[in-house]
């Protein structure tokens, strides 16, 4: 706490790495064993505690791929489609809601804000039963529609807020001598505030994509084909379907739903990081 | 966030021609018209509508049937299941919330001391949060808690024989706070951003006066963090009251053993969409709004008493 009066020991730094360290292995530990678990054989699983395979398999990978009637490269489609039309909606209807809160004048604002960071606080329970009731009667459950149209309607107020709060961080005066020069709002939208905002962006567009994918809930209640099922609920599928009297592939094919997550934590991880360390991101 | 939830106003472009004012008030409009469809056909328009129904018998396939207060007074007074649900839900907001956030600060403290190697380590914890919410990582729960699982395994090596965890209903609402606390990795980050902002001459200072660490901790450390406290557990505990994924997949979506992990939402569901009873449904989900409004009222009155807000 106050290493700038007392000088620093050089064992206080060695202890403090072995109890992170330490700590850190107990907190992978799962993890590492589930991959490692999932490149096992039949039954080494149910007696090796070990973090390395004792000989490398892809059989459970091959069962799982195949352990439903259709395959598990279709449910992994299924999410990337949701996810990336989910990106996509989200990134465009919430910059441009973004944009009129933080930059234009029109009546009503103040309040339609307020309400705005209102839906931030209610829980979704409470618009559930009415949405499914008027997907239910436009025909669309049981298609990607319930799951993708709300996010071009700009649902999703938490990347609204985010884009606000770095919209705000640009200089006014920037628009401000565009407007002069006779740019139109859209202009300024277009070629001056979103270049600037890659950043914000780039955040809504992994969150979106995460926060998709990860999706338990929506799948759950509005797909119920198996052709239309995306990895998460193909994943629970496959433990209802007695999966876990198989869990090499019940292992690998989590593996291969985790894997797109990992990715962007991987090369992304600092943007992640830097956004909930300003905005308070719950996950 | 809070802070700009308290900030009062918005500081807009003034544009300075009034033919200018009136197309930029009708462009603000048009930008925002995805928003407004979504927010009065997808949010406001449907909790009204939800509001209504959790007063009428609704199946989702006859018209609903006006019920008065019926549903409400099922929940408060017949209704065993709803009452088990809160039970639940309770036990793991009031374990997992207060075990996350000193998890989060503790380590995070270890970390502050601006030791090498400090991003792979902040990486490493953090990864948790993030995968956490997935059904992989519930589907590997339910193999490390089961009755062979790979803690047992463990436990054995140390010749003990640990019980069916996921099975037993005196622990299985243990494994998924077990579940919450690991993912403490966002918590942490939000601690590690407000340990940094605490100025180090207050430490300097006190250190000079002979105060002990132990009495710095008290004194400086936790006050300046009151602010990050208070935001951290908010959003903690809202969460927590919304956990579902973990419940469904261990319980094969029946929240057993012996309700156990009949989480609030589970139950919400349940009667949704597993007994098709929407009215029942809505009102439970109002009583939710209710449960979380209260909680979030009493922390900001409490708020005053406790957190420290500097400037």
């Amino acid at each position: 706490m106050n290493d700038a009066v007392t000088p620093r020991s050089p064992w206080g730094s060695l202890a403090r790495h072995l109890l992170l360290a330490a700590a850190a292995f107990v907190m992978l530990y799962p993890l590492l064993w589930m991959l490692a678990s999932s490149f096992r054989e039949g039954q080494d699983i149910f007696t090796s505690i070990s973090l390395l395979p004792e000989r490398i398999s892809l059989d459970a990978y091959r069962r799982g791929w195949n352990g439903l009637e259709v395959t598990f490269g279709h449910f992994l489609t299924n999410s990337a489609v949701i996810a990336v039309l989910s990106v996509a909606g989200n990134t465009m209807s919430c910059s441009l809601a973004a944009y009129a809160f933080a930059r234009l004048r029109f009546r009503g604002r103040g309040i339609l804000f307020t309400l705005m960071l209102g839906t931030l606080m209610i829980p979704y329970h409470v618009t559930l039963i009415p949405q499914y009731v008027l997907f239910l009667n436009l025909g669309w459950v049981n298609t990607i529609l319930p799951l993708v149209v709300p996010k071009f309607l700009a649902a999703d107020a938490f990347f609204i807020f985010l884009l606000v709060q770095f919209f705000r961080s640009i200089p006014k005066e920037l628009d401000e001598a565009a407007m002069m020069d006779g740019c139109s709002p859209w202009r300024i939208y277009w070629k001056v505030l979103l270049p600037l905002s890659l950043p914000a962006l780039a955040t809504t567009a992994i969150l979106s994509f995460i926060w998709t994918w990860d999706d338990f809930f929506g799948p759950l209640i509005y797909l119920n084909d198996i052709t239309q099922y995306t990895a998460q609920i193909g994943l629970r599928a496959f433990v209802d379907s007695g999966g876990d009297s198989d869990w090499p592939a019940l292992f690998a094919m989590s593996v291969l739903g985790l894997l797109p997550v990992f990715l962007f934590f991987l090369f992304f991880q600092r943007l992640l990081i830097d956004g909930i360390a300003t905005t308070g991101i719950k996950r | 966030m809070l802070a700009s939830l308290a900030r009062p106003a918005l500081a807009g472009a003034r544009p300075r021609q009034p033919a200018r004012r009136r197309w930029h008030g009708l462009a603000g409009y048009l930008f925002l018209l995805p928003w407004l469809i979504g927010f009065f056909g997808l949010t406001l328009g449907p909790a009204v509508a939800s509001l209504i129904l959790s007063f009428t018998h609704f199946d989702l396939i006859t018209d609903p049937r006006w019920a008065g207060l019926a549903n409400y007074r099922r929940i408060a007074f017949i209704d065993t299941k709803f009452w088990a649900s809160l039970h639940v839900t309770f036990t793991y907001v009031l374990l997992s919330v207060p075990l996350k956030l000193a998890f989060a600060l503790g380590v995070a403290m270890v970390l502050n001391k601006g030791m090498r190697g400090l991003t792979v380590y902040r990486a490493i914890f953090y990864l948790p949060s993030l995968l956490g919410g997935s059904v992989a990582i519930a589907v590997l729960w339910r193999e490390i808690f089961s009755g062979s699982g790979l803690l047992n395994r463990l436990l054995a090596l140390v010749g003990l024989h640990g019980p069916s965890w996921i099975a037993d209903p005196d622990t299985a609402i243990y494994t998924l706070v077990v579940l919450g606390v690991w993912q403490f990795g966002s918590p942490m980050i939000i601690f590690l951003a407000g340990l940094r902002q605490i100025p180090q001459d207050l430490y300097e200072a006190a250190s000079l006066d002979g105060a002990s660490r132990r009495r710095q901790f008290f004194r400086i450390t936790l006050p300046l963090l009151t602010p990050i406290i208070f935001f951290n557990a908010i959003v903690q505990v809202i969460d927590a009251f919304k956990a579902f994924t973990p419940a469904f997949i261990i319980s094969d979506g029946g929240g057993g053993p012996i309700n156990a992990t009949l989480f609030y939402t589970l139950y919400l569901y349940q009667e949704a969409f597993g007994n098709f009873r929407m009215g029942y449904a809505s009102a439970l989900a109002w009583i939710l709004v209710l449960i979380i409004g209260t909680f979030t009222a009493i922390s900001f009155l409490s708020a005053r008493y406790w957190v420290h807000y500097d400037e």
